[in-house]
């Protein structure tokens, strides 16, 4: 599998990072939960450079304690809204809140009504997907028409599987939501890449693999990026940082650094130094005098 | 004598509620979310198109939830 490409002149774009119908310009993917406040969220959102949002689907409240609501703050115009299933721990839930979510979303006429990020978990303690419940889940709403990205583990076999679902995207959690330690198994990730993206595995180079979960600190993006992974979907990383809105920007700029890092084609690892200054011209070393006129 | 209105129970978002019978979801809606702005509604555990909330009428027993968004990840 190969990223680099040959252009050499500034500035350096990134490419579109398509997902079923949808082509995004940003490929971070940013949550809208645990911000301070709404104000917060709003800026950290719009310094990210993100055009797609997660939010989830709850019994209506309709507000927070100073009677707004999240819709209030998000440019629906802008945002393509990822309505996700956080919190179902059946594959039924999950199915029934995908479709409150693409029910809401119509109600308002935003893009995001027919994909949804898909979460069925296993354990309230470790987030941890339920493999089988999320299969289950995925296999009704595809069949159902969604677009459907789903959160997985690193499991490259259950990714395969997910992805033979009908997935349009597999998301693998670097490790667990919001536990903030990267990507903890990068050799599970370079298989999950490499079974999904490689031709010469069974892979198609276009198939979108996204980072969910764990991202704790810029160079965890970075990390994901330089792996070939095609895109970090992160949430508690900006809104806990103690600045979101400059967290936002530093993971704006990991994403691109690992992005451009990836198709710049790195240098090998090598046991021993390889000096960057010639060894000719050195002073103090006779060997190497050039004598004037000679 | 005042005549009493009939009243049914229904679950609303997981709370046994006391409402008129023959009340139409829109009308729920308005009647305990009159701010709601995007929303959906599930009766039963089917969603139940937006076209339709102003000619169904909720029935004792049923089970009603509102949902909207917020934050998530």
């Amino acid at each position: 599998m190969t990223h680099l490409g040959t252009s050499t002149t500034a500035p350096f774009l990134l490419a579109p990072l398509h997902i079923g119908a949808f082509a995004l310009k940003s490929r971070l993917v940013v949550g809208t939960g645990k911000y301070k406040d709404y104000e917060t969220m709003q800026r950290a959102l719009e310094v990210s450079g993100c055009d797609a949002v997660t939010v989830a689907v709850r019994r209506e409240r309709l507000v927070d304690a100073q009677g707004r609501s999240i819709l209030d703050f998000l440019d629906l115009d802008r945002y393509t809204i990822l309505p996700n299933t956080a919190g179902c721990f059946t594959a039924e839930d999950a199915v029934r809140v995908a479709r409150l979510g693409r029910e809401i979303l119509d109600s308002v006429d935003n893009a995001g009504k027919s994909w949804v990020k898909l979460e069925v978990l296993g354990d309230k303690k470790t987030l941890l997907p339920d493999p089988v419940g999320t299969l289950e889940a995925c296999r009704e709403l595809v069949a159902d028409g969604f677009t459907v990205l789903c959160y997985s583990s690193d499991d490259p076999i259950m990714a395969v599987r997910l992805r033979d679902a009908g997935a349009a995207s597999v998301m693998p959690a670097g490790s667990p939501i919001g536990s903030g330690r990267g990507v903890a198994n990068p050799a599970s990730i370079a298989l999950i890449l490499e079974l999904l993206k490689n031709p010469a595995s069974g892979g198609d180079a276009s198939y979108p693999v996204i980072i969910d979960a764990g991202v704790g600190t810029p160079s965890d993006v970075t990390h994901a990026m330089e792996l070939g992974a095609d895109g970090v979907l992160l949430n508690t990383g900006i809104a806990h940082a103690q600045d979101a809105v400059r967290m936002a920007h530093a993971m704006r700029l990991a994403l691109e650094s690992g992005y451009h890092g990836l198709r710049s084609g790195r240098i090998g690892k090598k046991l021993h130094a390889s000096a960057s200054s010639p060894w000719e011209g050195r002073i103090g070393e006779g060997a190497n005098h050039i004598i004037a006129g000679e | 004598m005042m005549s009493v209105e009939p009243t049914i129970l229904i679950a609303l978002n997981g709370v046994e509620v006391s409402v008129p019978a023959a009340t139409s979801i829109a009308s729920l809606v308005q009647r305990t979310l009159p701010n709601a702005r995007a929303y959906a509604v599930e009766l039963n555990r089917v969603v139940l198109a937006r076209r339709d909330h102003g000619t169904r009428l909720v029935a004792a027993g049923d089970h009603v939830e509102i949902v909207t968004l917020v934050g998530g990840g």
